[in-house]
């Protein structure tokens, strides 16, 4: 439909909105990083000034130093572990509730669908209870566990309609050829279900990258915290050197960032499929 | 999602290969090789998430009911009393307060600003799929970062009072964070900054899945471009709307990250931000009650349940069909 009636809205308009909205939206990421490059000296005289002369001693110093490297690699592993096995656990209970026929499947789906309403805020308390009797305070596992537990519903039910509609005639082809359901779900249903793994997977990831509340209850030593802990934990130490701060915000932004426009399109072609009206 | 919620014929048969037997006569069940099937394939997700999700909620009732600082087994059993303490403190009733304006402003400013920034972006303009990307970027920044960036933006000295004097509008220069007559406002400028691409992109998404062939004809039939949009693509996004208004009701009811980050532990309620989160945080596990702490995450709880269910009922219902209910 798009692009159809696109002389009853002048060009130039929807530039120069576009343009704006850009400017609006990028404004704070921008003074974040280039900030950066700024002393506090001309931070304080000038706020909203461009960097004169440019300084990337802040960069230098927080790339030197080993925080934000070790933040770095908990983040990560926290993250990558996190989405790989929300995307496994999720696609293989997904299978059961598209495609299996059993007593109890209708209350299984509204369990999942049920935990759509509860982030983990509402079980936090509990939760680090729960992770401190298990002996796994201050460990990455004590993260990485409930956080996969927490992402199962959004997972389960994109995927569930991905799953569902891959045609019975593909079943019954492979069924014909003596493959079994679970020889079915290998070799046929996963890889068609790509697309979806990827959007849920990348939802996952940034979910995780980001996460706040749940690292913040689990996580009290300085060896095992991930980004967001340590920028807060940066802020509050050096709120003094705003600059610096900005610099180690900036860096610890570029993953997700990074991770984010390489897949941009999966996101949208995957929710495409789950949101349909 | 709406679609996905909805079980079609198709699916009834749950992809058997045999035809679905008459729904009552049905008793010799599945087979012991496909109960193991579904044994191995769901077995861990449901696990994880009994442990990990469920069983913690039902321990935060449990525990709700104890005066306990987090240590040792709870033995200092007050009954219903945490919960009348919450339901006595006037800073609880705030912070409810605060949630509820947050949910209305977020639908208000949000909904029509995501529709109207999706129907720009919806049209094939020359570096549509860069600003889609630009758009999402507030989304994809942690709230952490976001809070500290703003934070540093919003100071007295900071660099919106900065620009808004060098362009002659000192006059507009406030104490964006700490005057409670505006605090709220800021948050809620933030808030819309923050979350609106997600808005967008879903709403993206479910113009895709509307045929073209109605606009189309609707061009022919001599519609102009915003009767067009009005009459059609409006009410066919409706269950995405539905969907994304839900997803921003749980997510304002549970607002906790930005408020802490940006207005700290105790600035928040002296400047009319505190939400339901933040009180539960302070009290709770700053404060070393951990029961007490538990009792709010179930008046929370309680308070999301209802408000879901209401929506669910109310609004959902043609979308989703008991999607929480039964999921048949």
């Amino acid at each position: 439909m798009a692009g159809r009636n696109d002389n009853s809205w002048g060009h130039p308009g929807i530039y120069a909105g576009a343009l704006l909205l850009i400017g609006v939206m990028l404004g704070p990421v921008v003074y974040i990083i280039i900030g950066g490059f700024r002393t506090n000296a001309q931070i304080t005289t000038d706020p909203a000034g461009l960097p004169d002369p440019w300084e990337t001693v802040n960069y230098s110093g927080v790339l030197g130093g080993s925080s934000f490297w070790r933040q770095a690699g908990n983040s990560t592993i926290v993250a990558v572990v996190t989405t790989l096995a929300v995307v496994l656990l999720g696609v293989m209970a997904s299978y059961v509730l598209a495609r299996y026929r059993f007593r109890g499947r209708g209350a299984m789906y509204a369990l999942f669908a049920a935990g759509l309403m509860f982030p983990v805020t509402v079980a936090i308390t509990p939760v680090y209870i729960l992770v401190k009797t298990l002996g796994i305070v201050n460990t990455l596992p004590g993260v990485i566990l409930p956080q996969i537990a927490f992402a199962l519903p959004t997972t389960i039910i994109i995927l569930v309609p991905f799953l569902r509609a891959i045609p019975r005639e593909i079943e019954e082809a492979a069924a014909i050829d003596r493959c079994s359901r679970l020889g079915f779900f290998w070799r046929i249903v996963l890889p068609l279900s790509v697309p979806g793994l990827v959007t849920t997977g990348i939802l996952a990831f940034i979910n995780s990258w980001n996460s706040y509340l749940l690292p913040l209850f689990i996580l009290s030593d300085q060896e095992s915290f991930t980004l967001p802990l340590g920028v807060q934990a940066f802020a509050s130490e050096y709120s003094v050197d705003t600059a610096k701060v900005l610099a180690f915000t900036s860096l610890s932004m570029i993953p997700a960032l990074a991770f984010f426009s390489l897949f941009e399109r999966r996101i949208v072609g995957g929710l495409t499929g789950a949101v349909k009206g | 999602m709406a679609d996905s919620l909805v079980i079609t014929d198709h699916v009834r048969d749950g992809g058997g290969v045999e035809p679905p037997p008459p729904a009552r006569s049905r008793r010799r069940g599945i087979g012991w090789a496909q109960r193991l099937e579904i044994l191995l394939l769901s077995g861990p997700a449901v696990l994880i998430f009994l442990g990990f999700v469920v069983a913690p909620v039902l321990v935060a009732v449990y525990l709700g009911l104890y005066r306990w600082k987090g240590f040792g087994s709870p033995t200092n059993f007050v009954g219903l009393d945490n919960y009348v303490t919450i339901l006595q403190d006037r800073a609880f009733w705030d912070a409810l307060q605060h949630n509820g304006m947050i949910l209305v402003l977020s639908l208000v400013f949000q909904g029509p600003i995501a529709v109207v920034l999706a129907l720009l972006l919806n049209r094939k303009i020359r570096g549509r799929s860069v600003i889609r990307v630009l758009i999402f970027v507030p989304y994809v920044i942690s709230e952490v970062i976001v809070g500290t960036a703003w934070a540093l933006l919003l100071q007295t000295n900071g660099a919106v009072n900065d620009v808004l004097r060098s362009i002659g509008l000192g006059g507009l220069a406030q104490d964006w964070l700490a005057n409670p007559k505006l605090a709220i406002w800021t948050l809620m400028l933030i808030l819309t900054w923050k979350y609106i691409g997600f808005a967008v992109i879903l709403f993206l998404a479910g113009m895709q899945n509307i045929p073209e062939e109605l606009a189309e004809a609707a061009a022919v039939d001599g519609a102009s471009y915003w009767q067009t949009q009005w009459r059609i693509t409006l009410p066919l996004l409706g269950p995405t709307i539905r969907i994304w208004a839900f997803l921003s009701i749980i997510g304002s009811l549970q607002l906790f990250d930005l408020v802490y980050i940006i207005w700290g532990q105790y600035v928040s309620s002296t400047a009319g931000t505190s939400t339901m989160v933040t009180y539960m945080v302070n009290e709770g596990r700053n404060a070393g009650n951990y029961g007490y702490g538990n009792a709010v995450a179930v008046v929370l709880f309680v308070v999301s349940m209802t408000i879901a269910l209401l929506y669910q009922r109310f609004v959902l219902r043609r979308d989703t069909e008991g999607a929480l209910t039964g999921g048949r």
